[in-house]
């Protein structure tokens, strides 16, 4: 007597892939790199900026390349349009080190040079989770920060369109 | 329990009268160890018999009467007092009066309608049982015997495929395609995800068979969630027009059947979650509901025998008419 069917385990049919779609250039390309971090000012007025260079292919964004400079104020700017305005889960910025910034500390507080590198990773880890999150992507600030040579503090919020 | 050791107890042991030969099968009790019982279908006749023992020899046992019951019911954990009895059958095996002597009393509950499966679930639980009672004045004596009830069905005439296209907007558009959209507990779902648009990083893909328990009616329904499998079913970025085959066997996962809205009262659902996700540990998901269904696996032995009758409907020879008493010796 013969068993009970095997079962039918075969795939299902499906279209060949394209192999310009194979061997292509990925559609999610997006790199955004945080460095070259710079003290600008004197004494009390000192501040520093870091360099945030985007690659992308993404046709959302105008800008296939761009290159601007931020301080930690404008990654702060950023973090709170966001949590105001999209519905993402925003994640955190590295430290404010508050602390850093009193007197009479032994090294030199906010401009140590480990401090800055911790920094700088943290806010290239932030940027990153940031632009390739798809709700995040549509906001207005988002490009601003990213492509526009300054922030425009007074701009008017919104969502970007394809 | 008795305190005065001159009263008389009995004790009361309830045997199938197919205990020998009946199927068990193991079934998970509340707390959650797995224990047999004996595997009866809808329609079956129940019957044994009720062994009566007295404890003290040569005393009396006076009684108000004695009693087997089939119980088929529903208990809610939530609401432990009421029990909703689907099935209530009664056979009275004895009047009310004096046994002088240990008895044994049979019993019979013919083709008994076994509408719903057998289930013990995390709020609530379906059985069914025999309970005899020796009913008397101050305290009944009481015994309990759980059976499992399993309900077959047979290969769906509809069992269309779940094929569908959805994605987000400029960023992901997939389109996954499930064989069919009822399966049997030892099947194999076999499908596949073909990618239209990658614009997010995706770092790996996983598919979730959730079972969900509704309890509850009206503005008190309680969900219960449980991812019963997580099944991998690709590692690293696709990109446009890749096609990810899924296979997942249902054989190595406890489920049981879909049970919708039994007697009004709860209902298991199962779901097929697939699940993308991002290099930034984000989360994409599509659920979709599956319908399980148990295949009997006596189907092999009525099929011989059927088989046997269409080759003598066709053939009308010496040959099938042995084959048919053959597979009929086989059969009883």
């Amino acid at each position: 007597m013969s068993e009970a069917t095997v079962a039918d385990t075969r795939r299902l049919n499906s279209k060949p892939q394209d192999l310009t779609d194979a061997y292509g250039p990925p559609s999610n390309f997006l790199e955004i790199d945080v460095f070259d971090p710079q003290t600008i000012g004197v004494g009390r007025n000192r501040f520093t900026t870091y360099e945030v260079r985007m690659k992308t292919n993404l046709p959302i964004f105008k800008l296939k390349e761009s290159c601007v400079r931020r301080r930690y104020s404008d990654f702060e700017w950023l973090k709170n349009e966001l949590e105001r305005d999209s519905k993402i889960v925003v994640p955190p910025l590295p430290g404010k080190a508050l602390k850093r910034q009193l007197p009479f500390r032994g090294d030199e507080g906010i401009f140590e040079e480990s401090f800055i590198e911790e920094r700088r990773s943290g806010l290239e880890q932030f940027i990153n989770r940031i632009a390739g999150h798809p709700l995040a992507q549509n906001e207005r600030c988002l490009h601003m920060f990213l492509q526009d040579e300054s922030i425009d503090r007074n701009y008017i919020p919104g969502k970007v369109r394809q | 329990m008795s305190f005065f050791s001159f009263g008389q107890t009995a004790e009361i042991d309830i045997v199938l009268n197919d205990a020998e030969t009946r199927k068990k099968v193991e079934h998970k009790t509340e707390d959650g160890k797995k224990d047999k019982y004996f595997l009866f279908y809808d329609g079956e006749t129940v019957s044994g018999k009720v062994n009566v023992t007295l404890k003290n020899p040569g005393k009396r046992l006076e009684h108000q009467g004695i009693k087997i019951e089939f119980i088929g019911q529903i208990e809610l954990y939530f609401d432990r007092g009421n029990h909703h009895e689907f099935v209530s059958l009664v056979k009275d095996l004895a009047r009310p009066g004096e046994m002088a002597q240990s008895q044994t009393f049979d019993f019979e509950f013919t083709h008994v309608e076994k509408p719903y499966e057998s289930y013990t679930g995390q709020n609530v639980k379906l059985r069914y049982f025999l309970r005899a009672i020796i009913s008397r004045r101050l305290n009944d004596v009481c015994k309990e015997l759980d059976i499992v009830v399993h309900t077959l069905s047979t290969y769906p005439e509809l069992n269309s495929s779940i094929k569908m296209e959805v994605g987000i907007e400029d960023c992901l558009h997939i389109e996954f395609e499930y064989n069919k959209s009822k399966y049997h507990l030892k099947d194999v779902i076999v499908g596949k995800i073909y990618f239209l648009l990658v614009r997010i990083k995706i770092k790996h893909m996983e598919i979730d068979i959730i079972k969900r328990e509704t309890t509850g009616t009206g503005p008190n329904v309680y969900h219960e969630n449980d991812t019963i499998a997580k099944y991998e079913i690709m590692d690293g970025a696709p990109v446009r027009g890749e096609s990810i085959p899924i296979r997942l066997f249902l054989a190595g996962y406890e489920m049981t059947p879909t049970m919708r809205d039994i007697n009004k009262k709860f209902s298991v659902r199962y779901y097929l979650n697939l699940v993308l996700i991002d290099e930034e540990e984000r989360r994409y998901f599509k659920q979709q509901e599956i319908t399980l269904w148990r295949k009997g696996d006596i189907v092999r032995k009525s099929m011989s025998h059927q088989a046997a009758i269409a080759s003598q409907r066709f053939e009308g020879s010496a040959s099938s008419e042995k084959a048919l008493s053959q597979a009929k010796e086989e059969d009883d």
